[in-house]
């Protein structure tokens, strides 16, 4: 039982990190520009070379392609119902939620206010999500690339369009193309039929219609991408997604490799390797954290909601109208259901992965912002919730495609600037002074994430808008809305998924209440928090690297020791715990000890 | 040099979305069909010229002659493979002990005697709601009820429980577990029994 329950994410974390050293070097090589390739591919760079760009001209053709991306994919959903591959007669989506999927999936958020399996045809499923989740993934990618060249102080940071062709095709489609062969292997469909009916083996009378389609070319981008949007509406967890425990394995893989990969390529393009690594042992830390914290509360507890509770308890509440201003409240004992729980939460869970499979996914999935889930995160035990929320709200424990290494890098800077302060030094970074103009855009960069989380959380909390929508009574609720603005803007993707924000196909008689709002609302944060951190920072590196590089000396503080380990460490720690501990403490935290009643 | 940039977008739009929308399916799928057929085409069973189902989407099961699927959320009913979905009910939400409770006196109703503890994977649903496994331990306890309801020896079950059970990969990765609708296929295919209702 010990080893089943921690062999899988220990052995995740080994053997992607066994694999991201090598690899690494070819990434770093492929940016670089110093392969050389065959004349029909070169041609192909050289249309898109459109010269040298410094940092406002790679920002700039940065959004003008993202706007285009948008352009399409809206066009492309709008178009569902006269496009082939379509048997069924699929109407499109409605407005709000095709504007809402259209900034999700270009976002590299991939959180769906729909259902694959139900509302999108395969021509969608190909010319939208395909596309998207390979050119939004290869878009954070550049951008950390573009940062890296800026702290080196080039004055042209590249070519948007060629970088993005490298790593479009020298690594996504490639591997994409291994992965998948081991996808299919293990069972994954890849078809362009849309269903089969068969008729159960129960009562032939009843039909089964088994929704099929061109899953193993979606599925490995999806987690190699960090996008995380399900072909089906239950993502990773659906057995055609994920058939075995070995697939789930590779799956859990594929996710972690990119992110894991491209902090040491920012170490190696920066020549500063050691760096770099004790960057990764941080985020390794962090991530192995969130992973302990799920699964000891997750599958080594029972569900709580099927143990009771043995004894009565009372608890006494301020109360005006009451004699003492007391009033005592029993809340009485509960018998537990006569059932075997020691394999753990299974609420929510697929057999075939393995009891610790699911606690692992969810950890993994928000620490890389991929989004993915092989489990119903609405139903893991309260407290064992709180691992996917913190790993979405720090959004930096290695973190989607580029992204997360830029988000850290803002803690980086935040975390020496204040260590500066502390013993009286000037702060540099790559022995560069830090000044106030990188620290504000830092800021700027790092506070739209809050912003952007507890701002519309509280805006839906006190309105119909989110009450009408949870699905679970209580802090759980509460949770529900959390977790939604949380994914939203740390472009994660994964939900508590009984919130009711699906619409639905456009022409749905019932749909959910306050599904327009949360369309809206969520599309904006999705928005704000995609390209407001990836443009301040190219700026911040920009200004950094254009300034003079000092020598090294004894007062510098060594960025590649343990000290300057643990003070990235405390940074992150701190700045998070004083971010989001007080929403914590309302939704998970406050569902797990139970119900105890708030004064009356 | 915006101009520049859009048209090099277009360009860019246009051919990415030929290389990732046209040319990787078309080649991933010829590699499936031509390497994985049947698995490309959603791993479905045919018995005797009759599709059974796929292997990897579970059915559900209400008879007391078959072993039960783990419960299932899928709107609007039960394993329904064109939708899947799971409760999204939190640990604390009343309708899940609810349901479990439901499910507890479904199974012991049709069952009155076997009164031990019922493995949580029957009781809970799935996340996709279309989990073709149950636990061994699943298999094991309602082995009695079908050995009764066909009249097939309590010990011939468990001979085929144990058959169709599949193990960790590599010993390790994963749980034991037992595919519903393959075991229950492979009891329709016993001979000598008096199929219960």
């Amino acid at each position: 039982m010990f080893l089943n329950t921690w062999f899988l994410p220990f052995a995740l974390l080994a053997v992607t990190t066994l694999i991201a050293f090598p690899l690494s070097r070819y990434l770093a090589w492929i940016m670089e520009g110093k392969y050389r390739v065959p004349r029909f591919l070169s041609w192909f760079e050289k249309k898109l070379d459109s010269g040298p760009q410094n940092w406002k001209q790679y920002t700039a053709a940065l959004l003008i392609f993202c706007t285009l991306l948008f352009a399409f994919g809206f066009l492309v959903l709008v178009l569902q119902p006269w496009m082939p591959l379509n048997p069924d007669g699929k109407w499109m989506l409605a407005p709000s939620t095709i504007f809402h999927s259209a900034i999700s999936f270009m976002t590299n958020t991939n959180l769906q206010h729909y259902s694959g399996d139900q509302h999108l045809s395969n021509f969608s499923q190909i010319f939208f999500i395909l596309s998207n989740m390979f050119l939004s993934a290869a878009v954070g990618f550049c951008a950390l690339t573009a940062i890296i060249r800026a702290f080196r102080g080039e004055k042209f940071v590249g070519n948007f369009f060629v970088d993005m062709w490298r790593v479009v095709v020298y690594m996504f489609v490639p591997a994409s193309f291994l992965i998948g062969i081991i996808f299919l292997q293990q069972g994954v469909p890849m078809t362009f039929e849309s269903f089969a009916h068969v008729s159960t083996l129960e009562s032939p009378a009843t039909q089964q219609t088994i929704v099929v389609g061109p899953v193993a070319a979606v599925e490995p981008i999806k987690m190699l991408g960090t996008n995380g949007g399900g072909f089906f509406g239950m993502n990773s967890a659906h057995p055609f997604e994920n058939p075995t425990a070995l697939s789930n394995f590779f799956n859990t893989m594929a996710m972690m490799l990119f992110p894991f990969m491209l902090v040491l390529m920012y170490g190696r393009m920066l020549g500063r390797l050691r760096h770099a690594v004790v960057v990764f042992i941080v985020m390794i830390l962090l991530m192995a954290g969130t992973i302990v914290w799920s699964i000891y509360f997750d599958t080594l507890k029972p569900n709580p909601g099927f143990t009771g509770d043995p004894v009565a308890r009372t608890y006494d509440v301020p109360s005006a109208s009451a004699p003492g201003g007391k009033r005592t409240v029993t809340v009485p004992a509960v018998a537990g259901l006569p059932v075997d729980q020691h394999l753990g939460n299974l609420e929510g869970k697929e057999m075939r992965f393995g009891t610790s499979a699911g606690a692992t996914y969810a950890a993994v999935t928000v620490d890389v912002t991929c989004g993915a889930v092989n489990s119903e995160h609405d139903s893991l035990n309260p407290i064992a919730a709180i691992s996917p929320m913190v790993g979405m709200w720090l959004n930096c424990v290695f973190g989607g495609k580029g992204v997360g290494m830029i988000n850290m890098l803002l803690y980086v800077i935040i975390g020496i600037f204040v260590a500066g302060m502390m013993v009286g030094r000037t702060p540099e970074y790559l022995g560069r002074k830090i000044g106030a103009r990188e620290v504000k855009l830092a800021l700027l960069a790092l506070l739209i994430h809050p912003i952007m989380i507890l701002g519309p959380t509280g805006l839906f909390a006190a309105t119909d808008w989110g009450m009408k929508a949870v699905s679970n009574p209580g802090p759980h609720g509460f949770s529900q809305m959390v977790y939604q603005f949380s994914s939203a803007s740390a472009n994660n993707g994964s939900a508590f998924d009984g919130l009711g924000v699906t619409y639905g196909l456009a022409n749905n008689p019932s749909p959910a209440p306050e599904a327009i709002p949360w369309d809206i609302a969520a599309g904006l944060v999705m928005l704000f928090s995609r390209f407001l951190p990836i443009v301040a920072p190219i700026a911040m590196a920009a200004y950094l690297g254009a300034k003079k590089s000092a020598p090294f000396g004894l007062g510098t503080l060594r960025d590649d020791g343990a000290t300057f380990g643990l003070l990235l460490l405390g940074t992150i720690l701190i700045i998070g715990a004083l971010l989001f501990l007080p929403i914590a403490a309302l939704g998970p935290l406050a569902e797990h000890l139970g119900p105890i009643p708030f004064g009356g | 040099m915006v101009w520049k940039s859009l048209r090099t977008a277009v360009i860019a739009t246009v051919l990415f979305t030929v290389l990732t929308g046209v040319i990787y399916p078309l080649a991933i799928t010829g590699l499936a069909q031509v390497f994985f057929p049947w698995r490309a085409n959603g791993s479905l069973i045919h018995v005797n010229g009759k599709t059974l189902g796929s292997e990897l989407i579970g059915q559900p099961f209400t008879a007391p002659g078959y072993f039960w699927s783990r419960q299932s959320a899928t709107s609007p009913f039960p394993y329904n493979a064109a939708s899947s979905g799971a409760t999204n009910e939190g640990p604390l939400n009343p309708s899940l002990a609810d349901g479990a409770r439901k499910r507890i006196h479904d199974l012991r109703e049709v069952d009155s005697l076997n009164l031990s503890s019922i493995p949580v994977d029957l009781v809970t649903a799935s996340a996709s709601g279309l989990d073709p496994h149950i636990s061994v331990a699943a298999a094991l306890y309602q082995a009695p009820r079908v050995a009764r309801a066909r009249g097939i020896s309590l010990q011939k079950i468990n001979e085929l429980v144990a058959r169709e059970t599949e193990g960790r990969t590599f010993g390790i990765l994963g749980e034991n577990r037992v595919n519903v609708l393959l075991l229950n296929a492979a009891l329709d295919a016993e001979p000598s029994q008096s199929k219960g209702n």
